[in-house]
């Protein structure tokens, strides 16, 4: 098993005649926290999209755990374990929290139409597993007392744990963050900081996309620096904050002493 | 068979276990009840339930997986001209019913994959009008398949169609039982109402699968179901063949209980009266559905009966007649229902979901 | 080959017509998103209201070269405000409401008015008086008379007026906005109200034109001709790329080519297996392929998804 879990090689994407990624390349071991910065409409989440099948690449591709992803469709990048959250937060508003997570245990469970109209002993067992997985995210998330409200009444902070916590439950290899941490107040990003670093421990690969820099630098292992659709510095926090190009795309945005 | 029912008796709550055998023993006791007016009020309840039957089917596609189907009456006449076909004397074949009824199911099913494969990536709207085409052409061939060759007797339609038979037991004729003549009417009353146990049974079982959540899912939001893993498109189509199948059993008992078929039962106005069963009533809340596929079968029934006296009654003369007065009521009770009661006339409680879920849900 | 000619000049003239009742379906789904499902109803009544007036006129004597623009008017008049009433009353509450809400009262309202138009003119078909002495030329074998000619004519000068309207007027500008984004057409300062009305009513007197026209080749009317007719104007909309003006003008004329070539030529394709009774089936497999293959119609723009 070979140290790198995810390689983007020259990945490009256009929208008409905007270049939103142009040959970014870069690479993501395994039990890595592994974050992706740049200002505003520099690519981040077209790379997300584009890595989880929402959109089609112009150009490059993926490799996923040595084998190329066939980067067509989001069911497929799922299925492969690569777990996403969304910038627009994206639950099932009509659903419960235990239920959200509940769909998130689809992918990895099997029971059929002929299973749920007979409900065979094989499907209650499936179930019972599927709820009791659920219900286990959803304490480790932090919200396990919420588990019977509508998703759409939940709160902000709340919300955001509920989709990491469905996104979880598709057993990912690599969990995909975007912007997990916007609209969060200080005590809240520190507990996100605390769960982020939890999945970490817990053996799954984290890619963050993420505008507070405090968090980034504080949590991630490696990053990447987007700008204008084109990786401008690839490399640790320390070395990344001193980059000349980056501080230039950041016109000082970046604080000295993160 | 009988344990896991009655253990399931025993869970419920007094009050629901009264309901229920309330409920249960006034359904067997329509049908005695309704004969005391005739044979005609025991048809209007068999249609009844076939069209909460219909509904339900229709359900599966429109309340659980929120695709817009407007041509599910198509399905229904495929499993109506499958039954009719292959058991009158049209082509001198006369198939049991055990094998009518799940080929015609089958060609439902059949029917609904073509026409969902290449469409159902669509947007929903765009959705609802080709299926509503399809219903036509469906419609158009069943007019016009009687030349070169005769497949479909045309406009004339086939009659003399064979009625659901157990071996010597005939649905369509009267039986001796205990002293009491059970006439046509009433023996299919009963085998619908089983029937549609059984698809109540089934709606509801799916909808608390993961089947069920799959297809919710994408109906509150089909990108983020994708990004779990869900591969949509198939559970659309599975959404959509599960609701041609029931159309096409549907169909099959039509045909043999009419014991005749003609394209015009087939029409536009069907598909849309069985969807607005569905929308009146609560979509995706089976309970819902079955109240809006009573009040839409019954009411026009009941209008017919009114309308004439009373107009008789107030002008002297019949200034509208009441075909028109009952499609009238419906076209205004379909753009009511949307502008001030959208969720439908009996809504799923979704409080009483939270609490239930909270209960169980909490560690 | 004189009946592939025939069957051309047969077909624009059909296809004018649909071109005209899909303007309609265009613009309001340009605008605000919606399949106004009623619109087929709307050109039903135009021909309606049509017949009576006519009727009514010739009665007190007027010369049918006065009578029929009369008749024309009323029964644009008559759709204009029921174009209107339909968007004041049924869609504009449901304006936020999830996209099939309004598609299902859509439905509610073409039955209604259906139904009205039944009670109103009877089930029976209607006779459409002949408004001119029909003049019948011939062309390399092929025939084609004054009433066809008037017919394609009477379309395109109103589709340029259309033209014109949108592009040359600030009302014009304004939908052209509010089709492109509603809240930020709204944000400067564009009464979007009065533009989504503006579409209704606009759609509504061009389906008073097709369904005068309509009546008048056909010389007969029917409360349940507009479904059929709006159906197919609806597939001309989606072929030429819904939401596209241009569109709807090459889709309603392609539709009428292909319906009438199909139905001359659909005998000897098949063997004679399928007639020309099929007709009908031209248009949706036509709507079913454009959907397949091309979703966005022939000059509509492509639409990804959104993340």
């Amino acid at each position: 098993m070979s140290e790198v879990l995810l390689e983007a090689r020259e990945v490009s994407k256009r929208f008409g005649g905007v270049k939103a990624l142009t040959g970014v390349s870069l690479t993501i071991r395994r039990g890595e926290i592994y974050g992706l910065i740049g200002p505003n409409g520099a690519g981040k989440t077209t790379f997300f999209n584009c890595l989880t099948g929402l959109y089609v690449p112009d150009g490059g591709g993926f490799v996923f755990d040595g084998q190329p992803l066939q980067a067509d469709a989001p069911q497929k990048a799922a299925v492969r374990g690569i777990a996403r959250t969304f910038q627009n937060i994206r639950l099932f508003p009509e659903m419960t929290a235990l239920e959200n997570v509940m769909v998130g245990r689809h992918v990895r469970t099997c029971a059929g139409v002929l299973g749920a109209m007979l409900r065979t002993r094989a499907t209650q067992l499936e179930e019972a597993r599927i709820r009791r997985r659920a219900e286990e995210l959803l304490y480790y998330v932090g919200i396990a007392d919420r588990a019977g409200d509508l998703a759409r009444n939940l709160s902000y902070g709340d919300q955001r744990r509920l989709e990491i916590a469905r996104a979880l439950a598709t057993e990912p290899r690599l969990l995909c963050l975007d912007e997990p941490a916007a609209g969060m107040n200080g005590a809240e990003t520190e507990a996100l900081k605390g769960l982020i670093d939890g999945i970490r421990q817990d053996g799954i690969t984290v890619l963050l996309i993420e505008h507070d820099m405090k968090l980034v630098m504080g949590l991630c292992d490696r990053l990447a620096v987007l700008d204008y659709g084109q990786k401008i510095c690839e490399d640790v926090p320390a070395v990344v904050q001193k980059d000349k190009r980056v501080i230039e795309a950041y016109l000082g945005e970046v604080p000295e002493d993160a | 068979m009988r344990h896991p029912i009655l253990r399931a008796l025993l869970r419920l709550s007094r009050h629901k276990a009264l309901l229920l055998l309330g409920g249960g023993a006034i359904l067997l006791a329509l049908p005695f009840v309704a004969m005391l007016g005739g044979q005609a009020w025991v048809r209007i309840l068999d249609l009844a339930i076939l069209y909460v039957f219909l509904a339900l089917g229709l359900n599966i596609v429109v309340g659980f997986a929120g695709l817009l189907d407007l041509g599910y009456i198509a399905f229904y006449a495929v499993g109506a001209y499958t039954w009719a076909l292959l058991a009158s004397p049209h082509f001198g074949l006369h198939l049991p019913f055990w094998v009518i009824l799940p080929i015609g199911a089958l060609l439902a099913c059949l029917f609904g994959v073509l026409l969902g494969a290449p469409t159902l990536r669509l947007r929903g709207d765009y959705l609802a009008i080709v299926t509503l085409g399809f219903g036509e052409i469906i419609r158009i061939f069943l007019n016009n398949l009687n030349a070169p060759v005769n497949i479909t007797n045309g406009p004339q339609g086939i009659t003399l169609i064979d009625p659901v038979k157990f071996g010597a037991f005939s649905f369509s004729s009267r039986t001796e039982i205990f002293g009491y003549t059970l006439v046509g009417p009433q023996k299919y009353y009963f085998l619908l109402l089983a029937l549609c146990v059984l698809v109540v049974g089934i709606n509801y079982r799916l909808q608390h699968s993961r089947i069920g959540r799959a297809w919710q899912a994408i109906r509150e939001d089909e990108i983020a179901a994708k990004a779990v893993g869900i591969d949509t498109r198939n559970m659309k189509l599975l959404a959509f063949a599960m609701g041609a199948s029931f159309g096409g059993i549907a169909g099959g008992i039509y045909a043999a209980m009419q014991g005749f078929v003609s394209p015009e039962s087939f029409s536009l106005i069907e598909s849309i009266m069985v969807l607005a069963m569905v929308v009146l009533g609560g979509m995706g809340h089976i309970p819902g559905v079955i109240l809006g596929a009573v009040l839409l079968a019954v009411l026009p029934e009941a209008l017919r009966f009114a309308v004439l006296p009373v107009q008789q009654a107030l002008f002297g003369k019949v200034l509208v007649d009441p075909e028109s007065l009952r499609m009238l009521i419906f076209g205004l009770a379909l753009v009511l229902v949307m502008r001030f009661r959208p969720q439908g006339l009996w809504p799923s409680p979704e409080r009483k979901r939270e609490l239930l879920a909270g209960q169980e849900g909490r560690t | 080959m004189d009946t592939l000619l025939q069957q051309l000049i047969n077909g624009i003239v059909q296809g004018s017509i649909y071109a005209l009742v899909a303007l309609g379906y265009t613009m309001v789904y340009g605008i605000m998103g919606l399949i106004n499902f009623a619109h087929g109803e709307v050109v039903m009544i135009g021909a309606m209201v049509a017949i009576s007036a006519l009727g009514a006129l010739m009665a007190l004597g007027l010369p049918m070269g006065l009578a029929a623009p009369l008749a024309l008017a009323a029964a644009m008049l008559v759709c204009m405000g029921l174009g209107a009433g339909l968007e004041r009353i049924a869609y504009r509450p449901l304006r936020n409401a999830p996209r099939l809400t309004p598609l299902i009262t859509a439905i509610g309202m073409s039955i209604i008015l259906q139904n009205l138009a039944m009670m109103i003119w009877s089930r029976n078909y209607l006779t459409f008086p002949s408004l001119i002495e029909k003049v019948s030329f011939e062309v390399a074998g092929a025939h084609f008379s004054n009433v066809q000619a008037l017919i394609v004519v009477l379309a395109g000068l109103s589709m340029a007026g259309l033209l014109l309207l949108v592009y040359r007027t600030r009302l014009g500008m304004a939908m052209r906005a509010t089709s492109q984004n509603l809240a930020v057409a709204r944000l400067m300062g564009v009464d979007v109200d009065r533009v989504i009305a503006a579409a209704f009513i606009i759609g509504s007197a061009m389906g008073a034109l097709a369904g005068f026209m309509v009546g008048a080749y056909y010389e007969i009317a029917h409360y349940q001709m507009g479904f059929m007719l709006g159906l197919k104007a609806f597939t001309a909309a989606v072929l030429g790329g819904i939401g596209n003006l241009a569109g709807a003008m090459l889709g309603g004329l392609l539709l009428g080519i292909i319906e009438a070539l199909g139905a001359g030529y659909i005998g000897d394709l098949t063997g004679g297996f399928l007639g020309s009774h099929y007709q009908d089936i031209f248009a949706f497999v036509v709507l079913i392929g454009v959907l397949m293959f091309r979703p966005s119609g022939l000059l509509g723009e492509k639409t990804g998804e959104r993340a």
